[in-house]
């Protein structure tokens, strides 16, 4: 931001306003912003989790047994469900930012965003297909 | 439809008070008075210490950014009767400085344009006898868009991260700069980067987005900064990864 100026005549004042403590009420965009923003310490809790999975696993079949016990606490489910919405909520940002990011060009042409952004849908769809085949049927 | 229309103005006047206050003025409404016609009325026939900017009238100068109804939009584009009934409220672009009633210091976004270079860099200037940079249609596309920036600055008033902090170089300084690193004609694209690629520089923007909104001309800055986000995040695994030969 610009210095401090004295004021003269005719160098006025300046009006700094600060924003309102509420700013994030204001606009739509901006609560979903700070949503997202609070809301990474879900995503940060769904790495830890992962995390603990993978080290329960690696521990051993009793260990696996004793980490699905202690997930299946009613505030670790209702924590856990939380923190599924907050990551879908992370996941579509991602999906609705890659074509803005991206810029694919195929034979000298750029592929529509539509495309690119219908691409990463497509491939979260099949990911989480396979991952359903795999622990419910496979 | 109502023939006139309430418009509450912010009145900023630092030889009087050291305060914003609303002061109201009742004008003319027909369909094709913009708000700025509303703000000229009230210039020329109710009070003449209002002050604001305004120049070319037709949504391609870029000064008469203000905040209507608390969206920041061009008030020359803006058409009074989307608000009949009213009252409707104008106050100068939010994020900057006021120097009096709805004209901004706008001296921040001036130093922060420069330094991304907005100009054409080549290493080697050929010369003129060589002819023109010649450039195809493809090539142009590639940058046209971000070209149609006009400098109103709405994306900076709408962007909470450069309410907040004021440091963020901003929307429309990266969209410029990628006007630039985009064109085939630049060779400028690495000194940009040492600007960009600084904590207030992309990394500062978590894509709110609305700076894409309020875009009078469609340029897309949350476009631009995610774009070079992935730029400089490739140019950092390669200069990470490869030799620097390689680079």
């Amino acid at each position: 931001m610009s210095g401090r100026a004295a004021y003269t005549e005719y160098h006025p004042r300046w009006l700094r306003r600060r924003p309102s403590t509420y700013w994030w009420l204001e606009r739509r965009a901006y609560l979903s912003f700070i949503t997202r923003e609070l809301s990474s310490i879900f995503i940060a809790w769904f790495v830890v989790y992962l995390l603990l999975f993978v080290r329960a696993v690696s521990l051993g079949h009793a260990r696996y047994l004793e980490f699905v016990v202690w997930s299946r606490h009613p505030v670790v489910m209702v924590l856990n469900v939380v923190t599924l919405f907050f990551v879908v909520y992370h996941a579509v940002t991602w999906f609705n930012l890659a074509p803005k990011a991206m810029v694919v060009h195929v034979r000298g042409k750029r592929l529509p965003a539509s495309l690119i952004s219908a691409s990463n849908y497509g491939a979260w769809v099949v990911a989480t297909a396979f991952l359903l085949w795999l622990v419910l049927g496979g | 439809m109502a023939d006139r229309i309430t418009i509450q103005v912010a009145r900023y006047r630092p030889e009087e008070e050291g305060v914003q206050t609303l002061q109201e003025y009742e004008v003319p409404c027909p369909k094709d008075w913009v708000v700025l016609d509303g703000l000229n009325y009230i210039k020329d026939r109710l009070d003449g210490s209002l002050s604001f900017r305004w120049s070319c009238r037709m949504g391609v100068c870029g000064s008469c950014g203000m905040n209507v109804n608390g969206e920041p939009k061009l008030t020359c584009e803006t058409f009074l009767s989307e608000y009949a009934g009213g009252p409707v409220r104008i106050e100068p672009l939010r994020n900057f400085p006021v120097i009096r009633d709805l004209v901004v210091e706008i001296g921040d976004f001036m130093r922060k344009l420069v330094r991304v270079k907005p100009w054409i860099v080549r290493d080697h200037e050929k010369p003129v006898s060589e002819g023109e940079y010649l450039q195809t249609p493809d090539q142009l596309d590639e940058f046209k868009q971000f070209s149609m920036c006009i400098n109103c600055m709405l994306c900076y008033s709408a962007c909470p991260i450069y309410g907040l902090e004021p440091a963020f170089i901003g929307p429309a300084a990266i969209a410029l700069a990628q006007r630039y690193n985009l064109d085939s004609r630049d060779e400028g694209s690495h000194e940009r980067m040492d600007v960009l690629s600084e904590h207030d520089g992309i990394w500062g923007c978590t894509f709110v987005g609305e700076c894409t909104q309020v875009c009078p001309k469609h340029v897309d800055p949350a476009g631009a900064i995610q774009r070079y986000k992935l730029t400089a995040a490739l140019e950092g695994l390669k200069s990470f990864v490869l030799p620097r030969s390689a680079r």
